[in-house]
């Protein structure tokens, strides 16, 4: 599986996507500090963006790769090697580099701008972790996709799907729903529904470091002790492990019922 | 005053005398006890309390006298009684430690207790564990300077307020730092006051709470970190310029609660990191001007009843939501303002945006019909929802609109130095001053 891994983590790398994908985001970052230096500033931006891109970069990024490497996958197929490991190495090698171009294209500008000096270094931390936790699920999903349709144009069109289900319409659900339903105590069933999605999941932790101000004027109960104490870190925190977790397991269960 | 200096000098001149007694108490002294030093003092003598820690129950002061302490002496209470009654008119209390009231169920025990005096001056004492502080019940002309008070409050029941005044008149309230109280400050029929300087901070609700007190001024006040921040309900025409209010987070806090006020002006003040900067219910006729608001999970909530209100020339920098607003008073200017989420354009380049600015998001409307959905803020769709409001408002009230939105903000708007470092507490009356000077800002402000 290393082997594998290590193959398309490097074949990613030479890709010219890859770089720019990070010089997209090095020159967004160096951009944005050199327009304000106020790091803090910066670092709230960067959030919005990473709710936004790095999962919609995953999804594409996911698929296209599967799809361009379909032969290859083939060649491999006929060698005496695990399929689990032929599948999870591709994309450990896609999630792998795609962070690594959101930690470098991110992180070099803030580095340069001295973060680890400033009050700062905690949320940029949480920023970069963020994204890659972003990458890796949303690449995931796109391979599940990928793997289930033979034909391209629908699994890209699904791919897109996907992430627009995640990033807009589930909200719209869930606003819709919670205004419906505003007569009964619907706190706990927000919390929960926001806590599926993994791109609502990220948006609540970054509110969490931001908008603590706003959150604390929760009159309910339930999202005080959410919010307001350490629980809530956790439980997103290992919410979001699950989502990593979940999608690289049905892709194991795909690839070894697949037929080639 | 002026009869009192007459009293005091003039006529103990006229016997012959050059100068009114002083009696000095200390341990060793001849007179070790300040109640015997109070009882041997003639009216207009200075008792002089030298060191030394005496425990000696409530000291009655009936009679017109400056009572002085030096090297900080302590005035003890050891939990069971109030320590200073003052009954007369003329007194000043100065320098003292006065610590351990006690709480009490029935009554309010207080460290110093003014009842029913004039001209008096409490300065430059320390006062800890204090049920109540200094408790000032009809009593005029009076300066409360310098002092510090400390409590251990935990919840509202059990504890009293640092500053307590009720039926007063022209009352000072200058320099002091209260914590650790029910209220920081609280005023309950007080006319005509200042408040000016104080620093409260940790008390378990308000920092200043206002009740039914008519043309009073505060200024340059910070009140951070209490249970609720400060209120000021059912009172007309207070000024209130140049004060910080930093850091009242909570379920039903905020920097600044207006309940009925009527006429009043809130000017240069800074809202900083409070979960609601201004709640205003009832209120008529009040000018917001030259404030800051920054980084407020809501910089100004006005719910119904809130007729004739001018907010013009504020920074609105950074807030969750920068107004929530629940009245249709017609009469509400939202003049003038620079908005750090006003996207619109100057093309003649006079400093004032070409597009009107709707400050009231659709999502702010939709968090206060469901609270609940206040988990969607900062979303995408949320983000697409309030951008198709702003270009054909629906539900946002319609007169809720700046139509001269500022392209740069405000310079120095706010009057507020913020003081991150906590006052000396040795060095009371020389305390660095919460805030700057209010006028030296308003001149910047238009710079």
């Amino acid at each position: 599986m290393f082997k594998i891994l290590k193959y398309s983590f490097f074949d990613l790398i030479r890709s010219r996507w890859t770089y720019i994908y990070c010089g997209f985001y090095m020159l967004f970052t160096f951009s944005l500090l050199w327009l304000s230096s106020d790091l803090s500033k910066v670092v709230i931006s960067l959030m919005n963006v990473v709710l936004l891109l790095c999962p919609l970069i995953a999804t594409m990024f996911g698929v296209m790769y599967y799809y361009n490497s379909r032969e290859f996958t083939e060649l491999l197929l006929a060698q005496p090697v695990k399929r689990t490991s032929i599948f999870l190495g591709q994309y450990l090698g896609v999630a792998a580099s795609l962070s690594a171009s959101w930690v470098i294209g991110v992180g070099f500008p803030f580095l340069i701008y001295g973060v680890f000096g400033s009050a700062q270094a905690g949320n940029f931390l949480m920023l970069l972790l963020i994204g890659v936790v972003l990458s890796f699920v949303f690449s995931a999903i796109a391979f599940f996709i990928a793997l289930k349709n033979e034909n391209r144009i629908k699994g890209f069109g699904l791919a897109i799907l996907a992430w627009l289900f995640f990033a807009v319409i589930y909200d719209g659900i869930l606003l819709l729903s919670l205004s419906l339903l505003s007569e009964y105590p619907v706190e706990k069933f927000s919390l929960i529904a926001s806590v599926l999605n993994p791109i609502d999941l990220s948006r609540i932790l970054i509110l969490l470091k931001l908008d603590i101000s706003a959150l604390m004027g929760f009159t309910g109960a339930v999202f005080r002790k959410f919010l307001g104490t350490g629980l809530g870190m956790v439980v997103s925190m290992a919410v979001l492990a699950v989502w990593v977790v979940l999608p690289v397991l049905s892709i194991r269960r795909v690839a070894m019922r697949k037929d080639f | 005053m002026f009869r009192w200096i007459l009293t005091c000098f003039l006529i103990p001149m006229g016997q012959g005398a050059i100068w009114a007694n002083n009696i000095l108490v200390c341990p060793t002294c001849p007179v070790f006890s300040v109640k015997e030093g109070i009882r041997l003092a003639g009216p207009c003598d200075t008792v002089t309390v030298d060191g030394g820690h005496f425990a000696e129950g409530n000291l009655l002061i009936d009679k017109e006298l400056w009572l002085i302490g030096k090297n900080w002496p302590v005035l003890d209470g050891e939990g069971k009684t109030e320590i200073i009654t003052v009954a007369s008119n003329h007194v000043h209390i100065e320098g003292f430690k006065i610590e351990n009231v006690g709480t009490s169920y029935t009554e309010d025990r207080a460290a110093i207790r003014l009842q029913e005096v004039s001209d008096f001056c409490i300065k430059n004492n320390q006062l800890k564990n204090a049920f109540f502080g200094i408790y000032s019940q009809h009593s005029k002309n009076g300066i409360i300077e310098g002092n510090t008070i400390h409590g251990e409050a935990k919840e509202e029941v059990s504890s009293g307020n640092a500053i307590h005044l009720w039926y007063c008149d022209n009352i000072k309230i200058i320099n002091n730092w209260t914590s650790g109280h029910r209220d920081g400050i609280y005023l309950e029929f007080v006319n005509s006051s200042t408040i000016k300087g104080n620093l409260s901070e940790h008390n378990v609700r308000y920092g200043l709470h206002f009740m039914f007190s008519n043309d009073d001024n505060y200024l340059q006040n910070t009140f951070r970190n209490n249970g609720a921040g400060v209120a000021v309900m059912y009172s007309k025409r207070i000024g209130m310029h140049g004060n910080l209010f930093e850091k009242n987070w909570g379920p039903s806090a905020f920097g600044l609660l207006l309940k009925e006020i009527h006429d009043s002006e809130i000017e240069g003040n800074q809202f900083q990191e409070n979960t609601v900067g201004i709640f205003a219910e009832t209120s008529n006729r009040i000018v917001y001007t030259k404030n800051n608001f920054i980084q407020n999970g809501w910089a100004m909530r006005i719910s119904g009843g809130c007729q004739n209100l001018q907010i013009t020339s504020n920074n609105f920098i950074g807030n969750s939501f920068d107004l929530a607003v629940h009245t249709s008073g017609a009469d509400n200017k939202f003049d003038g303002n620079f908005w750090s989420d006003y996207a619109g354009y100057d093309l003649d380049h006079n400093g004032i945006g070409d597009v009107p600015h709707r400050p009231m998001k659709l999502f702010s409307h939709v968090v206060s019909q469901t609270p609940e959905s206040m988990i969607l803020l900062r979303s995408l769709f949320v983000d697409i929802l309030n951008f198709s409001e702003k270009v054909s408002p629906i539900f946002t009230p319609e007169n809720v609109v700046d139509n001269q939105p500022r392209m740069k903000k405000w310079t120095a708007a706010s009057t507020v130095k913020t003081t991150n470092t906590p006052l000396p507490k040795a060095l009371p009356g020389k305390f660095l001053q919460p805030a700057l000077n209010s006028q030296e800002g308003a001149d910047n402000h238009f710079k």
